[in-house]
């Protein structure tokens, strides 16, 4: 019972998660280390943003368990998970519209991060400059572009101050000079400590991030370890190369 | 017609209060209570008890009652909408419409069925008024409760705009799983909110025994005064129920002019024009017909921040 290695920072073992007779999730085993940028592509639907639901606590999961720093998660829920450290970013961003840009992050520092007004506040203006918001912090959300509603979303989440941040097709929409604003703000987010999982499918942006790569495809893990090795594996091919190209 | 018309704007204060209870837990908690026209009922019969049965001011029981109710509210949905809000869309409505016969009944069992009020209480000040240049007499007791329901409704917004409070419920409204996401805790919102509404539809009840009287039995009645306010002025924001619920006073006291028996007709009249008008709006954006136009009408906040 040594515990001298190191716990997995986040770590799935055995999810299935099911609607009805629909298999979405089927035994994932996943972990993610301290300080690892991971990355999990596939073809859609093969459960990818199901898996990020089912980590972030956003509904029950049929059966397996999930950890945080080596803590259990059954039974909290995902507000609970995101005061534990761990942040969600959705596919499609969904700011709080009626809000500005300052207050949704704000928000979040006082609520996911516990913070104090004052302090939600300074933490808030520090995160909009990082991520390029500050001139429009006090717009309202609903006026905000596509790439400023993404910028958002990973304000939003890096304002509750995670230890392990999800990312949800982030780089979706965007062109090529900004999808290279946002490698460079995951890359800083990575340097400073935090554990960076992504989803994505562009993958040329994807890896000059991670270090690993997982692959789905109808619910499982395909295959997963050095990027290259992944996108070279048959299987992997076979999935990509067997299903319509989005 | 100036005096009907200045009435019409007072009364409208009362109808804001009630309405604006409603509109905060549609919008926060996405939960219609069809119980809340009991609730305002039940906030005017503890304090004509507090009064009547403890001996209390009236202004002492109405510091008591508010209270009280507030915290009812929060039980309530601890207790009750938190687990009908888990069986989908129709358990929440059959288990408000069973809350209020259980009130009803309940009210009928422990007060009566005589009417009540809480003007014999208050002195003079049921009937003082002050004469404006121009013959027009300007009931003391209308201006004082149109001033209290500005304040209270000015109140909670700036609760909601300023405070740490104020954004989690705002936040919550909008989207509860992204809110969740950021770490904010919807089942305290929820019940935040439930008190709130619960205290406000209180005082409205309080309102009403102050200036005409109660029966255990007229929550119904406040309930359709309140979704029509609400509809008039629209969802979701605490100056359209002001709006809405001056609107439909002043409808009502306009309509009183033509005939008494007009008057609450008047009310639905302007609540039908209006409901007609916003789904011919929508539809029109949406040239997806009516059934459309009603869901957009329904759900605005979760299509204005749905896919684009």
């Amino acid at each position: 019972m040594s515990q001298i290695r190191a716990e997995p920072m986040l770590r799935a073992r055995g999810v299935n998660k099911s609607y009805g007779a629909l298999k979405v999730l089927l035994d994932v085993d996943f972990q993610v280390a301290a300080g690892e940028a991971v990355g999990i592509v596939g073809p859609n639907g093969a459960g990818k943003t199901t898996l990020f639901g089912a980590l972030a606590g956003s509904f029950p999961i049929t059966s397996g368990e999930i950890y945080l720093q080596g803590q259990n998660l059954a039974g909290t829920s995902s507000g609970e998970r995101c005061r534990m450290g761990l942040a969600r970013t959705y596919q499609v961003p969904r700011p709080f519209l009626g809000m500005t840009v300052f207050e949704n992050v704000h928000v979040a520092g006082m609520s996911g991060a516990g913070l104090s007004s004052a302090d939600a506040a300074a933490e808030g203006a520090d995160i909009l400059r990082d991520t390029g918001l500050l001139a429009l912090a006090n717009r309202p959300t609903a006026a905000l572009g596509l790439l400023d509603r993404k910028r958002l979303e990973v304000a939003r989440a890096l304002a509750t101050k995670p230890h392990v941040i999800l990312l949800d097709e982030i780089g979706g929409g965007l062109t090529e000079a900004e999808l290279g604003a946002l490698v460079d703000l995951i890359r800083q987010l990575q340097a400073s400590g935090m554990t960076v999982v992504w989803i994505e499918h562009i993958l040329h942006a994807l890896l000059r991030v991670v270090t690993r790569l997982v692959c789905m495809a109808e619910g499982r893990v395909l295959a997963e370890g050095n990027p290259r090795e992944v996108m070279a594996h048959p299987e992997v091919q076979r999935a990509y190369l067997g299903s319509s190209p989005e | 017609m100036l005096e009907a018309l200045i009435q019409g704007i007072l009364l409208g204060g009362y109808y804001a209060v009630l309405a604006a209870g409603l509109s905060l837990m549609f919008g926060v908690v996405r939960f219609i209570n069809l119980a809340h026209g009991d609730m305002a009922v039940l906030g005017a019969m503890i304090a004509l008890w507090f009064v009547q049965g403890v001996g209390l001011s009236v202004s002492l029981a109405i510091a008591v009652t508010l209270p009280a109710m507030a915290a009812l509210g929060w039980l309530m949905q601890r207790l009750i909408f938190e687990r009908a809000l888990r069986g989908g869309f129709l358990i929440p409505i059959l288990t408000t419409i069973g809350l209020g016969a259980a009130l009803q009944n309940g009210m009928f069992g422990l007060f009566g069925s005589e009417t009540k009020s809480l003007g014999a209480h208050i002195g003079g000040l049921s009937w003082a008024s002050w004469e404006l240049p121009g013959g027009i007499f300007l009931g003391q007791l209308p201006v004082y409760m149109f001033l209290t329901a500005i304040v209270v409704l000015g109140t909670l917004h700036l609760v909601l705009t300023r405070t740490a409070f104020g954004r989690a419920v705002r936040a919550t409204a909008t989207d509860a799983d992204a809110a969740a996401l950021c770490g904010i805790d919807a089942r305290r919102v929820h019940r935040g909110a439930a008190a709130i509404a619960v205290a406000l539809a209180g005082l409205a009840g309080i309102f009403l025994a102050l200036r005409a009287q109660v029966t255990p039995f007229a929550g119904p009645m406040l309930l359709i005064f309140a979704f029509e306010a609400v509809v008039i002025g629209g969802i979701g924001s605490l100056r359209g129920t002001l709006l809405g619920g001056i609107a439909l006073g002043v409808a009502q006291a306009l309509g009183g002019l033509i005939s008494p028996q007009f008057s609450i007709l008047a009310g639905h009249v302007v609540f039908l024009t209006v409901l007609g008008w916003r789904m011919s709006q929508v539809a029109a954006a949406d040239r997806g017909g009516w059934r459309s136009a009603y869901a957009a009408l329904i759900l605005k906040h979760k299509t204005a921040g749905g896919k684009r």
